[in-house]
């Protein structure tokens, strides 16, 4: 089952302008592959070509940070929100 | 101990914050829930313990010189802390903050005197620390003492509120509060962790990176240096996010035992009660960085969640 990914507004311009798309996969890598075979214009963007999330990029699974979980690999049932977010100061 | 009968200065009240027990709140019996109301420093929020060893530690090393005026980027908080150790202590203040703040933030910068600088409401925080480092290039004299990278914003915490916690609730099992410049969660998570391993340290993200769409691209995002420089990603077990809507309802939570909280207390609530559901037991202990005050004008206890919620999104409570 497909999973809900939120894109945050400055990669929505790769998504034909969607701020929520749904790709398929069993765990994080999966799903942005299929997000990037759906939308090439993200290759890059949040997964790096060195395979790592982009360092100012947090991605979570419902409401936890995957860098705390097991990162690209957390898996998924298909029940999850994925959310990007971009990487913000507070103070 | 008893505290004095009388305090030599308004800047001796800040620190010493009460831990309250709202267990009422835990979903789990076997979950002691507990929050440290930081709201109850002079300045009305934690920021007051940095601004003070910030200021006070650059007087000790002789960056900063009697009268000089300080420059500083900041969402609220951090600005009004410092304004009112400024006002005491003579020296002017600039703040640079994102044009899209709540006004109770803009008015008590001005009871205490500050010079308001505003910088892009879209680009959020973010945008404020561009423009504020511009500013520390172009003019010299400024002291820019740059909380997110300033080693006394942690120190503050590692000497000042930990210590309390762990004074006031050696039981403690985990550690919540919210992500800004990081420097609560590094201070208190380092010294928690060196004084009584196994604590764990979750952090909350509020949803700043939902609302801020101004940024060029994802280059544009910002780590705090502070959270870099002190293994952050290591020391944290986990990171919440939690949007506006949950925020204000963890909020209204609290009011109803009694604890009036500013929004991002209601994230942090909100992600200490859903830490409380996924633990078998321990206790709790998390941060409530300021009170409600600043935040009426959000209509987080008295409008509908849909209203509140749409306002969250175009004015930076955060």
């Amino acid at each position: 089952m497909p999973v809900e990914v939120r894109l945050p507004t400055i990669l929505r311009q790769h998504a034909g302008g969607q701020a929520s798309v749904r790709a398929n996969g069993e765990t994080l890598q999966e799903v942005f592959d299929d997000l990037v075979r759906q939308f090439p214009g993200l290759a890059g963007q949040v997964v790096t070509e060195e395979g790592a999330l982009h360092k100012f990029v947090n991605v979570y699974v419902n409401d936890d940070d995957v860098r705390y979980l097991d990162k690209l690999n957390t898996k998924l049932t298909g029940d999850e929100v994925v959310s990007i977010l971009p990487a913000v100061a507070g103070g | 101990m008893r505290p004095p009968a009388v305090y030599g200065s308004v800047l001796d009240l800040i620190g010493n914050t009460p831990l309250v027990d709202v267990s009422a709140l835990s979903p789990n019996p076997k979950v002691r829930i507990l929050v440290k109301l930081e709201g109850q420093n002079p300045g009305g929020s934690v920021k007051d313990r940095v601004a003070l060893s910030m200021i006070e530690e650059a007087e000790k090393d002789g960056r900063l010189k009697p009268g000089q005026t300080l420059m500083e980027p900041t969402s609220g908080n951090t600005g009004i802390g410092m304004a009112l150790v400024c006002k005491l202590k003579g020296y002017p203040l600039i703040c640079v903050m994102p044009s899209n703040v709540s006004p109770e933030r803009r008015q008590l910068l001005e009871v205490w005197g500050a010079e308001i600088v505003e910088s892009p409401g879209n680009e959020g925080s973010n945008g404020a620390v561009r423009m504020a480092q511009r500013l520390a290039a172009e003019n010299p004299d400024y002291c820019f003492l740059y909380q997110y990278a300033n080693p006394a914003n942690p120190k503050a915490h590692y000497e000042g509120t930990a210590p309390e916690i762990l004074r006031d609730c050696p039981e403690i099992t985990h550690f919540v509060a919210g992500l800004g410049t990081s420097g609560t969660l590094i201070g208190c998570g380092t010294f928690l962790k060196e004084h009584k391993p196994g604590v764990q340290v979750w952090a909350v993200e509020p949803p700043s990176g939902e609302m801020v769409d101004g940024l060029r691209n994802l280059d544009d995002g910002y780590i705090p240096p502070i959270f870099t420089d002190n293994n952050g990603f290591d020391l944290l077990d986990r990171k919440k996010v939690i949007g506006p809507r949950d925020s204000i309802e963890g909020v209204r939570l609290l009011r109803d035992v009694g604890v009036f909280a500013g929004v991002s207390t209601g994230a942090v609530a909100t992600a200490a009660i859903r830490a409380a559901g996924e633990i078998d037991e321990g206790v709790i202990v998390f941060i409530a960085p300021d009170g409600g005050w600043k935040y009426l004008s959000s209509g987080a206890w008295t409008d509908s969640l849909d209203e509140v919620e749409e306002r969250a999104r175009r004015i930076n409570y955060w």
